[in-house]
C-alpha cells in the first residue's frame, strides 16, 4: 500500500488479483563460498547461514524458520551467486500435486 | 611486378592452382604454393622481405574465397591464424626476423594447443633491424628453441622459388597431420630471385588434411586431446559441435588444466615426441657424392647454391667431396648424418652458412670431426670460389 | 501436502544452467566473493536467451582471473596468451562469421598487454561480444595496479596509491569504434544479461565493461572488506544513465564516498560490419 503526503491510503485496483508467486529455494551446498551476496541482496529475507559447513569449510545457506513461504522466485540469489550455487523453481498452484516451474 | 605470374593473375583470379610454366619470384612461388595447398586464411603485417608474400596473398585470396587480414602486428598475425585454424582453416602468415621474434609467444601456444599454422620467415641479415634489404640465414635455431619451453617444430629451407612453392605446400600438409606450427625458412636471396616455377595441376598438388573426431558431435564427450598411436589426437574445430577446450596451460585428454608435474612431462614429452619419432617420414634432403666422400659440405638455402657448384668443381678435380643440402632443418637430420660418420669414409664437414654457426652447432654436437665453418652474419651469400677453397684446404 | 512442506528445500546438486558450463570442473577456482563468477553465470543465461544454437556460440579469454572463464563454459572455449584473445577471437569470428564470439578478459589483459589489439578490434568493427570485467587490478598474480586502478588506490606495485590516471573505458571503446558500449556491475545481474544478449544480437564490435569485486588483492589492499562490501559500494554509489551520457565524464573514482559511479547502455549504433 501507497501512502500519499495527505495520508490517504491508496492501493492498486487489482490488487486482490495479483499473485506474489511462491519459489522453492535449492541450495548446492558443496558450491557455496559463504559470500554473503544471496543472504544480503533477498528481499524478504528468505535466507540465513546453515550451522553445516561443506567440504570446503564454508557455511551454505538455508531457508531460516519461519520464512518457509516468504521466496517470491525473485531469482535474484541466483543470479547474483558467482558459484551457481542456489536457484528457485516457482510453486505452481495446482491443485493436489505441487509441481515446480523450470527455473529460470 | 610485371612477371608472367602477374599477367596471368590478371587473368585467372578465379583459379586456385596457376597450373603451368611461370617465372615467378620466390615470395610469389610460397605465395602460390599456400594458395595452391588450399590456405584460406592469411593474417599479418609487412615487413621486408617478406611483404611481398603478403601483397601477393591480398590480390589472389578475396577472389578465391579466402580471408586476407593485415592485422595491426605480428603478435596478432600469429593469434588471429591460431584462431582461424581452430576454427578450420589452413591458414597462413609471413614475416622476416623483428615479426618472428615478436611471434615467438603465441607459436609456443600453437605448439601447445596442437593447432595447425604455416609461418613463412624470409630471412633477412640480423639481428635487431639489421640490415632489412639483404640475405640473413640467422633465424635458424630460433626456429627450433624460440619461444620458451621445450616442443617439437618442423622448418623447411627452399633454396629455389620452385621450392618456395612445393615446400610450402608440404608446410601445409605437415602442419595438418603433425599439428604443429611449421616454418618455411626461406632467405632473402631465395624469396627475391625470381626463376621458373612449374605449377602442377590441381589433382596432382598432394592435399593431407587434419585428423578429425571419429564420432558424430554428442555421442560422446570428444577428448580433445587423446593422441592416438602415432602420438597426434584427432581435432574438432569451433562450430562442430564437440564442445571442446583449449588453453595455453598444461592440460589433460579433455583440454581441462591439469597443473601437474606428471601431466606436464607427459604432455610435453608428447609434442616433442611426435616429431621426433616421425622424423624420417619429415626429412627432405638432397645429397650426392656422400657415399665415399672424405669431405661433405652441408648448406641450406641460397647458400646451397654456391656450395653444389664448389662441390661439382672439386669432383671435376678429382676430390672426393660430397653435397648434403638441407630441405628440412627441423627436425635436423642426425640419422642419415650420423649414417655418414659410421660409414668411416667422410674425414671433416664444411658448413657454409649466412649466420655465425648455427648450423655447425648441430652437426659438432654429432661428431669428433672436424667441421670447417665459412661464416658470414648477413648481407652477402658466400661466392662459390670461398667455398671451393675451402674444401681445397 | 501444506504448503510449509512444500517449500522445504530439497538439497540439490544440479544448477538448471549447468548444461552451458563444464560443471564437472565446479567450484570453480575463484576466490569467494569475487565477482567473475556472476559474470560467467550471466553469460551462460545469455547463451540460452540467445535463440543461437550453443554449437555456434564460442568463447575466447585471455590469461588472468578473467581468463579462467572460457574454461567453465561448455561451448568451444580457448584460452590464449596474454593480452591476444582478441586478434585470436578475431580469426575465429572472420573464418566462420556464423559463429557468436565472445571474448571474456580481464581489465589488465584487455587494455594493457592487450591494448592494441582492442583499438583495432574496435576500429575494424569485428563481430565480437567482448567482456571486459574490470577488477581494477592484476589479481590472478597478487594484486599489481593495471590501467584501470583509480588514481590514488593501493596495489603491490604502487603501495602509496597509483599514480597514473586509469582509462575511461567507455570513452575509449566509443572514440575507437564499438557499437555497442555499455558499464554494469556484478550487482546489476539483469542489466548485464540483457547488455550480453544485444550485444549478441549486434554484427559489430559490442563493449561491455563490469565492475566486479578482488577482495583477495584489490579489496584487501584498499580496506574493501570482502565481495560484499564492494558490491555494497556499487548499490550506494552507482547511477544508471542509459543513453548517451557525457562519456567523457565517466572516470570511476572508488575512493571518494561522494563520487557516484555511472553505468547504464551508453552506445548502441550501426557501423559498417567487418569483412561481410
Amino acid at each position: 500500500m501507497t501512502k500519499s503526503a495527505g495520508n490517504v491510503v491508496r492501493q492498486p485496483m487489482d490488487l486482490p488479483l495479483a499473485q506474489v508467486p511462491l519459489g522453492r529455494v535449492h541450495v548446492i551446498a558443496e558450491r557455496c563460498k559463504q559470500c554473503d551476496f544471496c543472504i544480503t541482496y533477498c528481499p524478504t529475507d528468505v535466507l540465513m547461514y546453515s550451522d553445516e559447513i561443506n567440504a570446503k569449510g564454508y557455511h551454505y545457506p538455508m531457508v531460516a524458520e519461519g520464512k518457509e513461504t516468504s521466496c517470491v522466485h525473485c531469482r535474484f540469489c541466483d543470479l547474483i551467486c558467482p558459484e551457481l550455487a542456489i536457484y528457485t523453481t516457482e510453486v505452481l498452484d495446482a491443485g493436489n500435486a505441487t509441481e515446480d516451474s523450470d527455473a529460470g | 611486378m610485371p612477371d608472367s605470374a602477374a599477367a596471368k593473375v590478371r587473368t585467372n583470379q578465379e583459379q586456385r592452382v596457376l597450373t603451368g610454366t611461370h617465372f615467378m619470384l620466390g615470395d610469389h612461388a610460397c605465395a602460390e604454393g599456400a594458395l595452391a595447398a588450399g590456405m584460406d586464411f592469411f593474417g599479418g603485417y609487412p615487413i621486408t622481405p617478406s611483404t611481398e608474400i603478403a601483397e601477393h596473398i591480398a590480390r589472389r585470396l578475396p577472389a578465391l574465397g579466402g580471408r586476407f587480414v593485415q592485422m595491426e602486428d605480428e603478435l596478432g598475425s600469429m593469434a588471429a591464424i591460431i584462431g582461424a585454424s581452430a576454427a578450420g582453416a589452413r591458414s597462413f602468415t609471413a614475416t622476416s626476423g623483428p615479426g618472428f621474434s615478436l611471434m615467438m609467444e603465441n607459436i609456443g601456444l600453437a605448439a601447445m594447443l596442437e593447432v595447425p599454422c604455416v609461418v613463412a620467415d624470409v630471412m633477412r641479415a640480423s639481428p635487431s633491424t639489421g640490415l632489412p634489404t639483404m640475405v640473413g640465414q640467422s633465424d635458424i635455431l630460433q626456429a627450433r628453441w624460440g619461444s620458451h619451453g621445450d616442443y617439437g617444430i618442423i622448418a623447411y629451407t627452399p633454396a629455389s622459388p620452385q621450392e618456395c612453392f612445393d615446400l610450402t605446400v608440404r608446410a601445409f600438409n605437415a602442419a595438418d597431420k603433425y599439428r604443429v606450427p611449421v616454418f618455411i625458412m626461406m632467405d632473402e636471396v631465395v624469396g627475391h630471385m625470381t626463376e621458373r616455377v612449374i605449377i602442377p595441376t590441381a589433382d596432382e598438388v598432394p592435399i593431407i588434411r587434419r585428423k578429425g573426431p571419429r564420432h558424430p558431435p554428442g555421442e560422446k564427450p570428444f577428448l580433445s586431446y587423446e593422441p592416438d598411436e602415432d602420438l597426434i589426437p584427432p581435432i574438432a574445430h569451433a562450430g562442430d559441435g564437440y564442445k571442446v577446450h583449449m588453453t595455453g596451460l598444461t592440460h589433460d585428454e579433455r583440454g581441462y588444466p591439469a597443473l601437474t608435474a606428471e601431466v606436464h612431462d607427459k604432455l610435453i614429452n608428447r609434442l616433442v615426441d611426435k616429431i621426433r619419432i616421425n622424423a624420417a617420414d619429415i626429412e627432405m634432403y638432397e645429397e650426392f657424392g656422400t657415399e665415399d666422400a672424405d669431405t661433405i659440405v652441408i648448406s641450406f638455402g641460397c647458400t646451397a647454391r654456391s656450395a653444389r657448384q664448389a662441390v661439382n668443381q672439386a669432383r671435376a678435380e678429382g676430390m672426393k667431396c660430397g653435397f648434403l643440402r638441407l630441405m628440412t632443418v627441423w627436425p635436423f637430420p642426425e640419422t642419415r648424418i650420423r649414417e655418414l660418420i659410421k660409414g668411416g669414409k667422410v674425414k671433416r664437414f664444411i658448413v657454409p652458412e649466412i649466420n655465425l654457426g648455427q648450423l655447425r652447432r648441430e652437426i659438432e654436437r654429432l661428431t669428433q670431426l672436424p667441421v670447417l665453418r665459412l661464416n658470414h652474419a648477413g648481407g652477402t651469400m658466400p661466392v662459390p670460389n670461398a667455398i671451393l677453397e675451402l674444401i681445397r684446404s | 501436502m501444506s504448503v510449509t512442506e512444500q517449500v522445504i528445500q530439497p538439497a540439490a546438486d544440479i544448477h538448471p544452467i549447468d548444461n552451458l558450463l563444464r560443471a564437472d570442473r565446479l567450484p570453480h577456482i575463484l576466490c569467494p566473493g569475487c565477482g567473475i563468477g556472476t559474470v560467467i553465470h550471466g553469460y551462460a543465461h545469455a547463451i540460452a536467451a540467445s535463440g543461437f544454437d550453443e554449437n555456434d556460440h564460442v568463447c575466447v579469454s585471455g590469461i588472468g582471473c578473467s581468463g579462467r572463464a572460457a574454461g567453465y563454459m561448455n561451448v568451444d572455449s580457448y584460452h590464449a596468451t596474454h593480452g591476444r584473445a582478441l586478434p585470436f577471437a578475431l580469426g575465429i569470428a572472420v573464418h566462420n562469421p556464423k559463429l557468436k564470439v565472445t571474448v571474456i578478459s580481464g581489465d589488465g589483459d584487455l587494455t594493457a598487454i592487450g591494448g592494441n589489439h582492442l583499438i583495432h578490434a574496435a576500429r575494424r568493427n569485428v563481430n565480437l561480444n567482448v567482456i571486459c570485467i574490470n577488477n581494477f587490478n592484476y589479481g590472478m598474480t597478487g594484486g599489481q595496479v593495471g590501467p584501470t586502478t583509480p588514481l590514488g588506490a593501493r596495489g603491490s606495485t604502487a603501495p602509496d596509491g597509483a599514480v597514473e590516471e586509469p582509462f575511461n573505458l567507455p570513452y575509449l571503446a566509443k572514440a575507437t569504434g564499438a557499437e555497442f558500449v555499455a558499464r554494469w556491475t556484478i550487482l546489476h545481474v539483469r542489466e548485464f544479461q540483457d547488455a550480453v544478449l544485444r550485444s549478441m544480437q549486434k554484427t559489430g564490435f559490442c563493449f561491455i565493461e563490469v565492475l566486479a569485486p578482488c577482495p583477495t588483492s584489490f579489496g584487501r589492499a584498499n580496506k574493501i572488506g570482502d565481495g560484499l562490501h564492494e558490491v555494497e559500494i556499487y548499490r550506494e554509489r552507482c547511477r544508471i544513465e542509459n543513453g548517451a551520457p557525457n562519456l567523457q565524464d565517466l572516470d570511476i573514482d572508488l575512493i571518494d564516498e561522494n563520487k557516484s559511479i555511472t553505468v547504464g547502455n551508453f552506445v548502441d549504433i550501426e557501423r559498417r560490419p567487418f569483412m561481410q
